[in-house]
């Protein structure tokens, strides 16, 4: 994304007062330093969603203990994962080198964790002004995977004093929408769980360190896997969410992250944003964190069965081949399980449970070079314009497709759009006029609509303003 | 999105300084909006608005050259449903296509919205939407839908319609 450069314009604004637009400072053609804050909560989103929890709703349909739909997806490297929360991803990645051990740990390999929020995860995040949620995300990533020894470091070590493997794990926040700490911390287990490090055998005083081809890589021995789960606290502690969603991190009193691993201990538990918790309230969320990890370690174990499967079977695996090739014109939406058992459906499981459209192929008819039909048009109706509705219709869209006005495809007659050449695509109907209509027909009726009869309230602010830039184009 | 002047679009007022107001747009500045570009506002008789309010405007002016420009009034001085929008309801965003399909004249997707409860709804040209019905559970099953409606066809819209009404 390019954006303009702007220098320092000092502008006279009704005479009132001088505003000055930020000056840009750039010190390389693409290193474009633009400050973006983020968007604003408004009063009413913040009301909304208070009251909403209030009664137990979440914008997504779940309940308050339902976690959002988990992805984890391989690269083609050892070690390489996406995992994706929701919309929330992180991309993982593990790397191992020999160094020399600390000084004070002379038998120990050494773990390195780095978590970093790249620029396209939010607008807001930006070089510099991310330092506080990136050290507090830091800090408890390192908690969580450092002190609780889930990874046997002794068996890291080479040759005691001077080789051990130094095990890095980098994590990339691709995408924010909520809850960065359980897909990070998600990602990183899932990594070390994947990796494999060269073989290395030691005899008398010779170290052999093997390459890939020569003999198979070796997996880190990992003890447990830890995994973090938050709870988000609202109302001075009387609400609580599981998993929030990135609006109900903005609008949450306070933060508590419990890590565990499926045998139940606990490894790290970081309460933040100063809210005072009671006893029980804390050990009710660490007997619903037991639930919810053991789940996810069983998907866990399931996903690195799948491509460890995959790959022996000499399959193809890799992102290429996990994350699914999608159109930008799709018919299709994420599936998170909804729980609709009291309430009314929700639209997500509907189209879930909908056929996909079927493929529309359309067969122009070459009559001479240069024109060509497709279809076989519809009765001429100049009469009655405004009446006739064209429906969406793209590439894997519906089958019926009402040909808006005054298109009359006679065999060898052009029609006013144009081009009869190429396959005419009846894109987003409503929006798009692909004709000029009537000439005489008063371009300035201007029509603004009321919803409906049994609307109580006061007549929606709509105007149609879309015609007027029309017109301003004609 | 990309101020243009006479556009109506949903703002989010993010600080009140003097005379004006900087408004959030969703465009890469923030808009300028005059205290007095309300119906019926004085230099005497403020507006109400407080920072994190929602505001329906137009621009008046807008180019790449210069800030971005709103006012919540016509040029013959009426409100024309302008102004800060009410206290409750609900405000998500969508593609700004989608917003263009659903003001497009004669839209089928509003009919029926309409015929399943009483809603109010404000649409901004820079994707905001704001939705009121009486109960929560029915706003949120209102954006939920608009939400949906990005990627569903004709048919499967009907399908969720028809479920709806029936429940």
């Amino acid at each position: 994304l390019q954006l303009p450069r702007f220098d320092d314009v000092n502008l006279l604004r009704r005479g009132t007062s001088r505003v000055r637009v930020k000056r840009c400072r750039v010190s390389s053609p693409d290193a474009f330093q633009y400050l973006m804050k983020e968007t604003p909560l408004s009063n009413c989103e913040r009301r909304f969603l208070l009251r909403a929890i209030e009664e137990k709703k979440r914008l997504d349909g779940r309940q308050t203990y339902d976690y959002r739909n988990i992805k984890i997806s391989f690269g083609t490297d050892y070690g390489c994962c996406i995992v994706e929360l929701g919309k929330t991803r992180v991309l993982g990645q593990v790397s191992c080198e020999l160094v020399s051990p600390k000084l004070n740990r002379a038998t120990e390999g050494i773990l390195f964790f780095n978590l970093e929020l790249s620029q396209m995860a939010a607008p807001a995040f930006e070089p510099g002004r991310q330092s506080d949620l990136l050290v507090k995300l830091n800090r408890l990533l390192e908690r969580c995977l450092r002190n609780s020894k889930c990874i046997d470091t002794e068996s890291l070590c080479v040759v005691a004093g001077e080789k051990v493997w130094q095990i890095r794990v980098d994590l990339h926040l691709l995408n924010h929408d909520g809850n960065i700490i359980d897909a990070a911390s998600i990602a990183a287990i899932v990594a070390l769980c994947h990796f494999r490090r060269p073989d290395v055998s030691v005899q008398g005083d010779e170290v052999t360190l093997y390459t890939l081809e020569e003999r198979d890589p070796v997996p880190l021995s990992i003890h447990h896997m830890p995994i973090c789960v938050s709870f988000a606290f609202f109302q001075q502690g009387t609400y609580l969410l599981v998993d929030p969603n990135e609006r109900e991190e903005r609008v949450m009193d306070g933060l508590l992250v419990i890590a565990m691993n499926k045998h139940r201990e606990i490894c790290t538990i970081q309460s933040s944003g100063g809210i005072m918790l009671l006893k029980d309230q804390v050990l009710r969320c660490s007997k619903i964190a037991g639930v919810k990890v053991a789940e996810i370690t069983e998907l866990i174990q399931k996903a690195l069965e799948n491509d460890q499967k995959v790959r022996k079977e000499g399959g193809k695996f890799g992102f290429a081949e996990s994350i699914a090739n999608q159109k930008i014109t799709a018919f299709r939406m994420e599936k998170a399980p909804v729980d609709t058992s009291d309430v009314e459906e929700k639209a997500e499981e509907i189209i879930c449970e909908a056929e996909p459209p079927s493929e529309v192929v359309s067969k122009p008819v070459l009559w001479t070079p240069g024109t060509a039909q497709i279809g076989e048009g519809i009765e001429n109706s100049w009469g009655d314009l405004e009446d006739s509705e064209k429906e969406d219709e793209d590439e894997g869209g519906s089958d019926e497709a009402i040909i808006l006005d005054s298109i009359k495809m006679d065999t060898g007659e052009v029609s006013n759009i144009g081009s009869q050449d190429a396959p005419i695509v009846l894109s987003d109907s409503e929006e798009e006029e692909m004709i000029i209509l009537e000439p005489d027909k008063n371009p300035k009726k201007i029509r603004t609509q009321t919803i409906s009869a049994t609307q109580v309230k006061a007549p929606s602010k709509k105007p149609v303003k879309k015609r007027k830039k029309k017109r301003a184009a004609n | 999105y990309v101020p243009v002047k006479g556009d109506h679009v949903i703002g989010i007022v993010t600080a009140k300084s003097g005379d004006i107001f900087k408004v959030d747009v969703g465009g890469s500045e923030p808009a300028s909006l005059s205290y007095l570009a309300f119906e019926g506002a004085t230099k005497r008789n403020r507006p109400n608005v407080q920072v994190g309010d929602l505001i329906y405007g137009q621009f008046v002016v807008a180019n790449k050259d210069m800030e971005p420009e709103m006012v919540c009034i016509d040029s013959c001085g009426r409100a024309c449903g302008m102004g800060v929008i009410g206290q409750d309801g609900l405000l998500f965003k969508v593609t700004l296509g989608l917003i263009r399909r659903l003001l497009a004249p004669d839209c089928e997707i509003l009919q029926e919205v309409g015929k399943l409860y009483p809603l109010e709804i404000v649409f901004g040209m820079n994707g905001r939407i704001w939705v009121k019905a009486k109960t929560i559970q029915q706003t949120l099953i209102l954006a939920n839908i608009l939400e949906a409606c990005e990627h569903m066809t004709a048919d499967q819209r009907k399908q969720i319609f028809s479920r709806l009404a029936e429940s």
